[in-house]
């Protein structure tokens, strides 16, 4: 069975490029309730693809993400998407490792740089409240090791 | 066993496509919004007002998203201005690419607003740019207070939070005030209108909305 797409092609791109690709079992996708985590791994793998073309005949065993804090990501969930969509294809092998970033800011009145606790974003040093996010919003591939 | 630094953002494609888009919008000096909200909350109702409201000589476009269904782009069609209905089918959020797609056969130099209306969800839209100039939340008072708490993403990233439906608050249990101080500790800076459909804050909505489409034709206001 081929996997399930939007008529708006939200997640109609990957589908073709993973060929024979076969509905993962997990009961949950079969809703047709695509959460965009699914959509996520899809652009991951489409532009390893892309990648793997420039190193031809290189294997690679492992992605390495970096999520951040307001990436509006659920790590969990994209975990499980993952091992769904690698499933059967030739990534099946690939391993997935995810760093996790913590939201940092800056304060524009005394330069300290802090990090975000329970999204209190004021600043513990001086008190400005409106203070620069400069970390936590990554969603990027980091790495991806190859096995010689 | 050797590393390859790839450094890329995920979301590559649709951040190129949502460049582009910005690209064209900022040419044609249209003013872009994107409506976020968990469903139920009033995107759609807040929409009817606005087109209710708005001057029939501003050439506005809109494009509603939705997981089935057509309902919303037939409400909206009421009042004149062109919509079409964007149908994901089970995707829970729109993407640059859907924008793309269905802005193709609109003549963008004529219009000066284009506002879309997200698909019903509070976490997944906020990952994907779609060429905006503002996100706007809209947090309805028969939700909870803690909202922006627990969906801070959203509040973080958005420059207006409409806060609708307040003719109920003396029926629910409700803080306003939490609600706003719940969404300021998350962005400090955000901007809060107390709305309803019978017509609360809908002057004040309006005014904002002319200063943005001002300052967009002014070119004081471009989106980065």
């Amino acid at each position: 069975m081929r996997i399930a797409t939007g008529p708006d092609g939200g997640y109609g791109r990957r589908p073709l490029a993973l060929g024979n690709a076969t509905l993962p079992a997990a009961g949950v996708l079969d809703s047709g309730v695509w959460m965009h985590e699914l959509s996520i791994v899809s652009s991951v793998l489409d532009q390893l693809d892309e990648l793997q073309k420039e190193h031809e005949g290189a294997r690679f065993s492992k992605v390495g993400l970096r999520v951040g804090e307001l990436a509006g990501v659920d790590v969990d969930c994209l975990r499980f998407g993952f091992e769904c969509v690698v499933k059967d294809t030739h990534w099946a092998e690939l391993a997935l490792e995810i760093e996790q970033v913590a939201r940092r800011q800056r304060c524009p009145g005394c330069n300290a740089e802090f990090q975000a606790e329970n999204w209190a974003t004021a600043c513990p040093q001086c008190g400005e409240a409106a203070t620069i996010t400069i970390a936590g919003e990554e969603l990027q591939i980091a790495y991806v090791e190859v096995e010689e | 066993m050797s590393q390859i630094v790839v450094e890329k953002k995920v979301l590559n494609e649709n951040q190129k496509l949502a460049a582009e888009l910005r690209e064209k919008f900022r040419q044609h000096k249209i003013l872009v919004l994107n409506l976020i909200s968990a469903p139920g909350s009033g995107k759609t109702t807040l929409l009817e007002r606005t087109l209710e409201r708005l001057d029939k000589n501003k050439r506005v476009v809109l494009l509603t998203g939705d997981l089935q269904t057509e309902n919303d782009a037939t409400r909206l069609a009421q009042w004149g201005f062109p919509v079409k209905q964007i149908i994901t089918g089970g995707t829970c959020h729109l993407d640059a690419k859907m924008i793309e797609k269905h802005l193709a056969a609109w003549p963008l130099e004529s219009f000066d607003m284009l506002i879309i209306e997200n698909v019903g969800n509070l976490v997944c839209p906020t990952s994907y740019d779609l060429g905006e100039h503002f996100k706007i939340v809209i947090l309805s008072v028969t939700e909870g207070e803690d909202k922006p708490l627990k969906y801070p993403s959203i509040f973080v990233k958005s420059e207006l939070m409409i806060l609708s439906k307040v003719d109920l608050l003396p029926y629910v249990p409700f803080s306003a005030e939490l609600a706003k101080s719940n969404a300021r500790s998350v962005h400090p800076g955000i901007r809060i209108i107390e709305t309803s459909s019978k017509g609360d804050g809908l002057d004040e909505w309006m005014k904002w909305l002319e200063e943005k489409l001002a300052a967009v034709k002014s070119g004081e206001l471009v989106s980065a």
